[in-house]
């Protein structure tokens, strides 16, 4: 799996922002945790910062643990290596083949107010611990603990970590993007990293945060991207969205590896005279309506992008939100580019995506409306 | 844990046929060949709530000539799999069968076409074995037209529903149940039919085998688990992930039945004894003791986690071609030159389908929006540009 990630040069934008593009890596509220502002940076891959974030955290806190199918070994992406050597196999092992199992075990652990940092492999594989996620597994389990206890338990301390997204020809059950699915659950956190910068902190938020939080990460850019990173322990804030490309005649909402994308669609509309503002959600689910609303109030058209099916994805409630906010405002209909009604393709990856130029094509319809 | 155990002392033939088998070109094997031989299996079984099968078994020159052939292809058409792969032809997710053919073979000569089988993504060989041809596999491989699933489904998803083959399924463990609902139909419609339903020692941990078993042994459906445990899951030892890798009596008041999966005729009679035990008292459990050569998937290079030794200790010990090679030779029914022109004429027989399956045009852009519901709902779509493909599907 590691090795279809490097073939695939989706990213121009990512080596491009190298020679000084800006829009995937402006640096908002790089808040240290320790109060050291004066870190050294360093340039690293995704992969390897979320490496990094699991080495802090297992580190600053000793009763958090890691754990998932081959994480023991590395795992599949090289997110977990050199844990279990520096940690010991008591807090970062490797799991039987079972995810019910492991995000259930991961529910109690944390509910003993400790921190479970479980892995699923692929996100295509959480599905079995859909039930868990919720209230204690996920949607049943994990979500609800805190809520049918009176606060008497909860999970808080659960992060589930696991990757999503498109990678060029992973087929059915390698490149699904669910995140919509746990928006649908109030009790969860769901967040989405777009950079190694912001995958560092804000993971470590996630850890940290009282609350059962899901976390996915975008495998196309675990080696793609390339960023200079903080070495230290800083946090990003959760529910906080980021302008990262301010501009006056639409807004363009998306999150992880679907930005990049859209970066290059703005930075295509401005030879068109057409100037972007790029938000990122980063958290998706509490959501913040407050910096969207903003932009769209200024600017006064709204333009949403994500991998998943559009039917039902999370652009849907963005756009239904930010009607009720800024009717009157508007000046188009909200737009959303994102995966078509179908099961992920192997064949027709690319007529699936929401690609640039399809992006770009909404921008000048929404407009020119 | 060895895995490389097998006295070779056993391929020995048990009873010599009538003199006539003396020595005859394999090519006058013919189907009314009444030439009986008889083999003993390489290990006993072990059984669990259950007495084993007798180890000795009846067969005949054409069957042993018919494994070899079946074995031969099988294995040439994985390693023809790997180079196209290399060579970037193949892409997405792909997961070979070479080490464990006599598995497919095995099962496939104690059953029927009406007979389900039902397997995870590592179902080249299973398909084969079920009738589908190279061709239909290369092209699927390689996401064409002519591809079993349209080319749509790649190299993880095989079916062949006229060949009773319900599928290769990506997600660990789930189609056990399916299996379970499969051998429920059979049951209702009171067809002497069974379901065999294959899955790995990694997915042995998953609940839902568990939830599957309960109800198949409830229900008393004529299901059979077969567990082929290749002693990993992905880079996972069996050990690792299992407190007990005895996985044939994991079924707890679910019979079971260890097989070596290396020996086709162990395998074939395992099987033929499954059937009619799970018609009479539902489900069993078979574990097919057996071992992959390459790696889990094509970034896996498999040798990490093992060691080299141990794959060559199996090549040498165990391998299910090797074993019946020995066995022809032995009771004279071909000569090495006649084997290895078989795997000549295999090769061949898998150039051909794969320049064939070159030939294949790429699916239909349209067929990307079809098959999701019965009748396409009439969503406008549209290609990278909008302009290229843009059609209403009603
Ligand atoms: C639910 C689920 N979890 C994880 C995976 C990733 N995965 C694919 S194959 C595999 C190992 C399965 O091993 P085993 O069942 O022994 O079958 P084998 O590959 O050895 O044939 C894993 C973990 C998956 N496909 N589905
Ligand atoms: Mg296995």
């Amino acid at each position: 799996m590691a090795n279809c990630l490097r073939r695939f040069g989706r990213l121009g934008l990512i080596s491009k922002a190298k020679n000084g593009k800006r829009e995937l890596y402006s640096t908002t509220s790089v808040s240290p945790a320790s109060g050291d502002n004066t870190s050294s940076t360093k340039s690293i891959n995704l992969f390897t910062a979320v490496n990094q974030a699991l080495h802090i955290a297992l580190d600053s806190d000793p009763r958090s643990y890691v754990f998932g199918e081959d994480v023991g070994f590395g795992g599949v992406f090289r997110c977990t290596t050199g844990l279990a050597d520096r940690f010991g196999k008591q807090r970062v092992f490797n799991t039987p083949l079972c995810e019910q199992g492991i995000v259930g075990f991961a529910i109690g652990l944390a509910a003993m107010d400790n921190r479970a940092i479980a892995e699923i492999q692929f996100v295509d594989y959480i599905y079995p611990a859909f039930d868990q996620a919720g209230d204690i597994p996920i949607v049943n389990e994990a979500a609800k603990f805190r809520y049918r206890s009176g606060n008497q338990f909860n999970c808080g301390g659960l992060t589930i970590r696991a990757p999503y997204g498109a990678v060029g020809h992973g087929g059915h059950y390698h490149s699904q993007s669910p995140e919509a699915f746990f928006c649908h659950v109030p009790g969860i956190k769901v967040v989405i990293p777009r950079s190694p910068r912001q995958a560092k902190g804000l993971l470590l938020s996630c850890i940290r945060d009282p609350n059962p939080v899901v976390f996915f990460e975008p495998k196309w850019l675990y080696r793609l991207a390339v960023e200079e990173v903080p070495e230290n322990d800083y946090m990003l804030p959760l529910s906080e969205a980021e302008v990262i490309r301010e501009g006056s005649d639409i807004t363009l909402v998306g999150w992880g590896a679907q930005l990049s994308i859209m970066a290059e669609a703005c930075v295509e509309a401005e030879k068109d005279g057409i100037s972007c503002e790029l938000i990122d959600l980063r958290t998706l689910l509490p959501w913040d309506k407050e910096t969207v609303e903003a932009s769209v109030k200024k600017t006064g058209r709204l333009l949403i992008s994500h991998e998943a099916p559009v039917t039902g994805g999370f652009g849907a409630e963005i756009s239904a939100s930010i009607v009720e906010r800024c009717f009157l405002r508007l000046e188009a209909p909200v737009a959303r580019v994102c995966g078509l009604d179908t099961p992920f393709p192997l064949v027709f990856e690319p007529f699936y995506m929401p690609t640039k130029n399809k992006i770009l094509d909404a921008i000048k319809a929404t407009v020119s409306y | 844990m060895s895995l490389i155990h097998r006295s070779s002392s056993l391929l020995k033939p048990l009873a010599a046929g009538p003199a006539s088998l003396l020595r005859r070109s394999f090519s006058s094997v013919t189907d009314d060949d009444a030439t009986k031989i008889t083999v003993e299996t390489s290990v006993p079984f072990t059984g669990h709530r259950i007495d084993p099968p007798p180890r000795t078994i009846d067969t005949t020159p054409k069957e042993l000539m018919t494994f070899f052939v079946d074995m031969a292809r099988m294995r040439r058409m994985e390693i023809a799999a790997d180079s196209l792969y290399k060579s970037k032809l193949i892409r997405g997710f792909c997961h070979l069968y070479d080490g464990q053919e006599a598995v497919a073979v095995g099962m496939e000569a104690a059953i029927t076409r009406k007979d389900c089988i039902i397997t995870a993504y590592r179902d080249h060989c299973i398909f084969l074995g079920r009738g589908g041809t190279l061709l239909e596999a290369f092209a699927e491989l390689m996401g064409r037209k002519a591809g079993c699933s349209k080319g749509k489904g790649g190299s993880m998803h095989f079916y062949k529903k006229d060949g009773g083959f319900y599928g290769g399924h990506g997600i660990v463990g789930a189609q056990v149940p399916l299996g379970c609902g499969l051998a429920f139909a059979q049951k209702y419609s009171k067809e002497d039919h069974v379901t065999f339903t294959l899955y790995g020692d990694g997915a042995a941990n998953q609940g839902q085998l568990f939830e599957a078993l309960n109800m198949a042994a409830l229900w008393d459906l004529p299901a059979i688990l077969v567990c082929e445990n290749n002693h990993y899951g992905m880079g996972t030892a069996e050990w690792r992930a299992a407190k007990s890798p005895a996985y044939y009596k994991r079924g707890d008041y679910v019979p079971g039945l260890k097989v070596d999966g290396m020996d086709v005729f162990a395998v074939k009679q395992a099987c033929k004894f499954a059937k009619e035990h799970v018609l009479k008292n539902g489900p069993i459990i078979l574990e097919m003791d057996t071992y992959r050569y390459h790696g889990h998937s094509m970034s896996d290079p498999g040798s990490t986690y093992r060691t080299r030794d141990e794959i060559s200790g199996v090549r040498q010990e165990r391998d299910p071609i090797e074993r019946i090679r020995k066995l022809i030779l032995s009771h004279d029914i071909a000569s090495e030159k006649e084997l290895k022109d078989i795997e000549k004429e295999a090769r061949k027989e898998v150039d051909e389908a794969i320049a064939q399956a070159k030939e294949s045009p790429m699916p239909e852009p349209s067929e990307l929006f079809t098959n999701v519901y019965v009748k396409d709902h009439g969503v406008e779509v549209f290609g990278v540009d909008r302009k290229e493909v843009r059609t209403v599907l009603a």
